[in-house]
Formats: structure tokens, sequence, C-alpha cells
């Protein structure tokens, strides 16, 4: 069971000796095993809740916890995917893979299996000795996944992970994190400023206001998907040319429009 | 000092002919100054007499040992003073760049420290470590440990933060990210730093030796100096240069090829 909760979190800054608001009251309920994604425009704070979750930042009043534990720091129980893939440059690709499983302690005989899986499972068979430098942004970002997979994280977190990768590469990847999130369903937190991607991928989508951040809507994605039958269609574009995704997109982007044009001019 | 950045050959070649031609003319005016009879011998022995000199140390002994056996016992000193301090420095500067209370403990001590040139431990090093090994690698260790540490610990500062990020959610410890992150993201600042520690400790070596009673090249030029022996006390310094060239060539042959197989 990992389910994350959000009770009524707020941060604040202080920048040049002015506070301001990043994150205003954010209530939110992740259900285990439920994909959420967060969308809303640069500057909504919406990173800062995934690395709330992450323990790399914390709420200056209000309480983040997963299955009612409050988070105080990071563990290997919630992995990461970053948009900059921060693989580790001097480790090979089975080396980024297996580094979780080392930190727990793992020896190497009990991790070869457990990478191995991953390896395949992310497409990456005949590439594990290479290293990050020789691989495209696309199979960095599958090395970066199968090293999160790989320690079966309860939750799991990913900022913006395909915001670096070229338009193709990207159609791929979501592809590719539909099939495995099938078959290995986790708690997922997935933070992007796309809009299709979270119609495409998520159960529920969070539309979030700019400065201070607060929850505006919450879309559900996934009874749409199950009576309009998604998941028979192979391919992205099948899906997004369905009646009911563009009318879900169309009511996304009018949400974030509307807060768009509310916003001071400056 | 020949940085060959990208460039054609010809500019190569133009610099390997400008080094040479710089080298004969310094040498021949050395020569002809030396043969002028303008100074006595003494005062300033030509190269000839350096080279024969050197020649001369290199079968005879001098003060107990032939230029070789100075040599390398001065080559073996500096070697545990420079491995000592590359072995203490490197690994406190790392903890130090991860673990901010051990930064706030060394800080204040190391800051006043490094300023204590390595030649004013001499009157120290000889009474508390004695005149043998111990005396002379304590100072060569004082010139050669802030590089090793300065250069580690400001690696560590500045690796990737989002790198340090991913160990953390990775659920690595913190011993775990100084070996397996900090390290090996650090490793062309500390390679950069055991070049300027080994040319330090080489450095503090004439110092380390005026302490050493019996042997090193250090000794040897000492005897020299107090011979009036000045030919001598000049081969000292050319075999010093000539090691030294050799030491930071070693160094930065290892550097390159660490350097290509860590490649980013």
């Amino acid at each position: 069971m990992s389910r994350i909760t959000f009770e009524k979190v707020n941060r604040s800054f202080v920048r040049g000796g002015e506070s301001f608001q990043a994150l205003a009251d954010v209530d939110l309920v992740v259900e285990d095993r439920e994909f959420v994604a967060i969308v809303g425009p640069s500057g909504c704070g919406k990173t800062t809740l995934m690395r709330m979750v992450a323990g790399l930042e914390f709420p200056s009043t209000g309480s983040v916890r997963v299955d009612n534990v409050e988070i105080t720091e990071p563990g290997p129980d919630r992995a990461v995917v970053f948009q900059a893939f921060a693989l580790f440059p001097w480790k090979s690709v089975e080396e980024n893979i297996g580094f979780g499983l080392k930190c727990k302690g793992m020896g190497a005989v009990e991790r070869a299996p457990i990478v191995k899986r991953f390896v395949e499972l992310m497409g990456l068979a005949s590439y594990e000795s290479a290293y990050p430098h020789q691989l495209s942004g696309g199979m960095q970002q599958r090395v970066a996944i199968a090293r999160s997979y790989a320690l079966e994280p309860g939750v799991l977190l990913m900022d913006e992970p395909f915001g670096a990768l070229d338009a193709q590469t990207r159609v791929v990847m979501q592809e590719e994190l539909i099939r495995i999130s099938r078959l290995n369903p986790r708690t997922v937190l997935f933070i992007t400023h796309a809009v299709d991607e979270a119609v495409y991928l998520a159960d529920r989508v969070v539309v979030m206001s700019r400065r201070p951040g607060r929850i505006k809507e919450i879309i559900d994605v996934r009874s749409v998907r199950q009576r309009e039958n998604w998941d028979s269609l192979e391919h992205i574009e099948e899906v997004m040319d369905t009646a009911s995704f563009v009318h879900l997109r169309t009511h996304i982007w009018r949400l974030l429009r509307e807060q768009h044009e509310a916003a001071p001019a400056h | 000092m020949a940085e060959v950045t990208p460039g054609s050959r010809r500019s190569g070649r133009r610099l390997a002919v400008l080094s040479i031609a710089g080298m004969v003319g310094f040498f021949a005016f050395w020569q002809l100054l030396a043969l002028s009879g303008w100074f006595p011998e003494r005062y300033l022995p030509g190269p000839a007499k350096v080279v024969e000199t050197m020649f001369a140390l290199s079968i005879d002994k001098y003060s107990g040992a032939t230029l070789w056996g100075h040599l390398t016992a001065s080559i073996g000193r500096f070697g545990i003073g420079f491995l000592l301090a590359a072995a203490i420095g490197i690994p406190l500067g790392l903890l130090m760049g991860w673990y901010r209370w051990l930064d706030d403990i060394v800080s204040p001590f190391f800051e006043t420290l490094r300023f204590v040139a390595p030649i004013a431990w001499v009157p120290f090093a000889g009474l508390w470590f004695g005149t043998g090994i111990g005396g002379p690698t304590l100072i060569i260790f004082s010139g050669a440990f802030p590089p090793c540490l300065i250069n580690a610990y400001r690696g560590a500062k500045f690796v990737d933060k989002r790198l340090l990020e991913a160990a953390r959610t990775l659920g690595a410890s913190g011993p775990r990210i100084v070996a397996e992150v900090l390290l090996p993201a650090s490793l062309p600042s500390i390679l950069a730093g055991l070049r300027v520690s080994a040319g330090i400790g080489w450095q503090s070596l004439v110092g380390a030796e005026l302490i050493v009673v019996g042997s090193g090249v250090g000794y040897m030029m000492v005897q020299g100096q107090l011979n009036v022996d000045t030919p001598i006390v000049m081969a000292g310094m050319v075999a010093i240069g000539l090691v030294g060239v050799v030491i930071d060539f070693t160094l930065r042959s290892a550097e390159g090829r660490i350097k290509k197989h860590w490649g980013r």
C-alpha cells in the first residue's frame, strides 16, 4: 500500500527580504496504485509538491505523508525520475540501474537478475555496459526509469521526465510508460506542463493555478478511459484522435488559459 | 609550458622550433658568459662544467653517495610524503565537502596552517620526527597536503546537485555518496590538485634535506655549498629540475588516461 496525502500544504519563500507564497492550501490524496498527473504553468509549485514527497523539500505548514507517515527524508520507497536524467556518468547502464539495489545492501549476485529484468523491460539489452554519454537522450531516460523501477518502490515520482526529449522520442517513451505501468502498477505522481501527456497517461489530472499555487480542478480521466476503451487502441495518436480525449484536453486547456488571462499583466 | 590547443600541425612544429631555439640560445649565452672570464668559475659554473660534474657524480661518490644514490634517497622521501598527503588530504577534503560539521571543525586550523611555508617546519620536524625519514617527510607533507585537500573539497562542493539528489533518493548513505558520487565526480579536480601537490612537495625537498644528515640531493647540495664546490650545487639544481619534469609528465599522462577511462 502506498497512498500519498497532502494536507493543507503551504509553502512560502523569502526572496530579497520579501516573502511570497508558492503553494496555498493544497489538499490531495493519491490512492494506492493511482497515476496522478499535475499540470500547471511554470512557477505554480508543481515540482515543489513532487519534491516534498521525495523528501527533498518540506512544507512551511501542513503535512505530506505516505501511508500516514510524515516524510522527513528521501528514501528508496519513493523513487524519482528527474527531467535531466541524473545518471551517474562514471557508471555503466547496469551499474546505474543496480545502484539503488546496492544501497539496499544487495550483493552483485543478488542484483544481477533484477538488473537484467529491467534492462529487458526497458529495451536496453546489449547496452548494459555502455556509459550514459554514449546513449541518446531517450535511452538515457530509459536507464533512469529502469533505475527507479528496479527498487520496486511504492511511489514513483516523475518530474517532467520527457521534457528534455524530442517530440518523436517523447511519444515512444509515453507509450512505453503506459506499457510498463500496466505491468508494474505503482502509485505515480507525474509532473508535466504538457496537457496531452497528462491526459494520455494519468488516471486523474490535477490542474494548478499560478502563484500562489493551488489546486484549481481535478479531472477524472480514468472513467473516460474505461468508458471509451482507450486501452484497446494501440497508438497514442489514435487515443488522441478520439472525441473523448479531445474534449478532456480542451477542457484542461481552457482552465489553464483562464488563469493565464486572470493573471495580472506585467 | 607548451599548451598546444587545437591548431594546425604547422603551428605545432613552429612551437617546437621556437622551444628548441630558446633552449639553445639560453645555453649558448650561459656558456659564453662562463667562458668570458668576467666571473670566477665558482661564481657561475658554465653548462659544460655542470654536465661534466653530473657525469662525474653519477660514477664517483660525493658526500657518501653518487648522484643516483642521492636522487633515490630524495625520491623515496618525496614519495612517502606525497603519498601520505594524498592518502589523508583527498578523503578528508571529500568528507569535508559532504559533512558540514567536519568542515566547520577542520577549516579554521587548515586555513591558518596552510600559509605556513613548509620550510618553517624544519626545526620542529627534526625535533619531533627525527632527521631520518620522519622529519623530511613531514616537511614534504606540509607542502603537498593543502592542494590535495583543497581540490578534493572544491571538487566535492561543485558536484552537480541533481546527482546528489538522485543518490539520496536511491537510498545512498553518506559514506556511499562520498565514495561513489563525490570521489568520481571530483576526479578531474583531484588530479589537477595532485599535480600541484607533487610540484610543491618536490620543491620542499631541498628544505627538507637541509636537516637530513646522510643522503639526498638537497644534502649533497648543502655539502657542495659548505665546500664552496658550486658546480655540485648547480648539478643538484639541474637534477631537481629534471626529476620535477619527469614527475609532472608522469602525473599528467596518468591524468589523461584516467580522464579518458572515466570519460563523459
